[in-house]
């Protein structure tokens, strides 16, 4: 479990996050929404201390980011799996040697072991053939669910997603999430995803909080996102013509 | 001067976060062999073409400016020699090598950057800095004397050359002047330059590449950067290292 506790971050003055407190769950998918610019990225890269917040603590299972050491920070990374909105895959290694990397670098197992575990992990995301090949050669849905491989090969407990669904198209965005809704279930990870494609919040969104201008506006289930009366969060739904349409649906028949 | 000292303050942090003990050691021995045939063997045709041409070239320029009957013709290989191996295999070739070797770090390491693949090693608890320059500043340590010495080499054979086919010069006058008062010591004179170059080249490349912000665009300006330093900081060091060396 992650909980942020009265995060504020502000840049020359500027206040970016103000006073959020939230509780991401294991075995959930934890969903950051809000539109751009509203600061759902600052809170993702506090969260996993890229950034530092300017007060306000975030605990992993207790233990507080902010006043952890170097050594015990670094420690903390290598539970943490993320998956970034342009994949960051290596461009220098192929799809396998990139699932390889943080297991070369932290595994203790043997070289075969630890093939077999980045070829477990290919399998895992449908990618048992795309091994030899190099970034540049697979496509962008290819490329998301490598690094998705990549972001569970040391098995761990928190995942990141910045936007996982950004450059896709809606078939290949279900896949993704499918994925990474089945991947945090099977390893009761607790996955914090940040997003504003309102598909995948109706998709997988068990826990979400909405974000503007730097305050933390709701939060709820995906099945309360529909009938909440928060005025913020309705303009941010239905901007989209096709979530207005089934709303408008949805009160006729209630009308019917 | 504030941006001056700042970029000096980030620059000595960067080093020390990048010479450290490397995590994995098979790692770092494996990044080091990669890193020394992309910085330094595939950067040997380029040195032995620029060699050849500018030892040749100095040969027929000195032959050209000495005319007098009171200079003797053995000046001309001399002198060639003592251009190749004081300063032009070392210093000139490590003003090249900035061009080629650093811009192609700083690109490489500002593209990791802009596209997240630094951040993406740095969520995984691996020390990015670590991991990705120092096996290049290494790597360039190691293979820049060999560079140094197939410079010499090659543009030694480029000053014989001139001397069979350049009217005005005598291939045996040439020779004697190559082996006249000859000083072992300016060879390693040119290696420690050289190795100090490396370093130069390497550490401030990484360093223009690991700072970028923004997109492409700015990746190219620190590749540029990152030349225009190298050589400034390159010739600066020339000064201090022909001091300390050779007086």
């Amino acid at each position: 479990m992650v909980e942020v506790k009265h995060i504020i971050k502000s840049f020359d003055g500027r206040v970016v996050l103000n006073d959020i407190n939230a509780v991401f769950e294991d075995g959930k998918t934890n969903l950051i929404i809000g539109r751009s610019g509203s600061g759902k990225t600052v809170l993702i890269k506090n969260i996993i201390g890229l950034m530092l917040p300017d007060s306000g603590a975030i605990l992993y299972d207790g233990r507080d980011l902010t006043a952890m050491t170097k050594k015990e920070t670094k420690h903390l990374r290598r539970e943490m799996g993320m998956l970034f909105q342009g994949s960051a895959l290596f461009d220098s290694m192929t799809v396998l040697e990139n699932v390889m990397f943080p297991l070369d670098m932290f595994s203790k197992d043997s070289s075969k072991e630890r093939r077999s575990r980045a070829e477990f992990c290919l399998e895992r995301v449908n990618l048992q053939d795309a091994g030899h090949l190099f970034p540049s050669e697979i496509s962008g849905g290819m490329m998301k669910r490598a690094a998705i491989a990549r972001a569970i090969a040391l098995q761990p407990k928190y995942l990141f997603c910045d936007e996982p669904n950004s450059g896709l198209d809606p078939k290949t965005s279900l896949i993704i999430d499918d994925l990474i809704h089945d991947i945090t279930t099977d390893y009761n990870m607790t996955t914090i995803i940040n997003t504003h494609d309102m598909n995948s919040v109706m998709n997988i969104g068990d826990n979400i909080i909405f974000i503007k201008e730097g305050n933390m506006e709701w939060r709820g289930h995906k099945d309360e996102i529909m009938t909440s009366t928060n005025k913020a969060l309705n303009d941010f739904i239905f901007a989209s013509d096709l979530f207005r349409k089934v709303k408008e649906v949805e009160m006729h028949q209630e009308e019917g | 001067m504030n941006k001056a000292l700042h970029q000096l303050g980030e620059y000595s942090l960067l080093m020390k976060k990048s010479i450290s003990i490397p995590d994995r050691w098979n790692m770092f021995f494996k990044q080091l062999v990669k890193e020394i045939y992309k910085l330094g063997v595939d950067s040997l045709w380029i040195v032995i073409i620029i060699s050849v041409f500018i030892g040749t070239v100095i040969a027929i320029q000195v032959s050209l400016n000495i005319q007098s009957p009171l200079i003797p013709k053995f000046t001309i290989g001399y002198m060639t020699r003592e251009i190749i191996l004081l300063e032009f295999s070392s210093s000139i070739m490590a003003l090249i090598l900035a061009g080629k070797v650093g811009s192609n770090i700083a690109s490489e390491i500002g593209t990791m950057r802009v596209t997240e693949q630094i951040d993406a090693m740095e969520i995984m608890g691996v020390n990015s800095a670590n991991y990705l320059i120092l096996p290049k500043i290494v790597g360039l340590m190691l293979f820049i004397p060999v560079l140094v010495i197939f410079s010499m080499f090659t543009g030694i054979i480029g000053g014989v050359f001139a001397s069979y086919f350049v009217e005005g010069m005598s291939s045996t006058d040439f020779e004697y002047g190559l082996q006249y008062w000859y000083n072992s010591f300016y060879i390693w004179y040119s290696i420690i330059k050289s190795v100090v170059y490396a370093f130069i080249i390497a550490s401030i490349a990484s360093y223009f590449g690991y700072y970028v912000k923004g997109g492409a665009l700015e990746v190219g300006k620190a590749s540029t950067n990152s030349v225009v330093m190298s050589s400034i900081m390159i010739l600066l060091a020339d000064v201090i290292l022909t001091q300390l060396l050779l007086t």
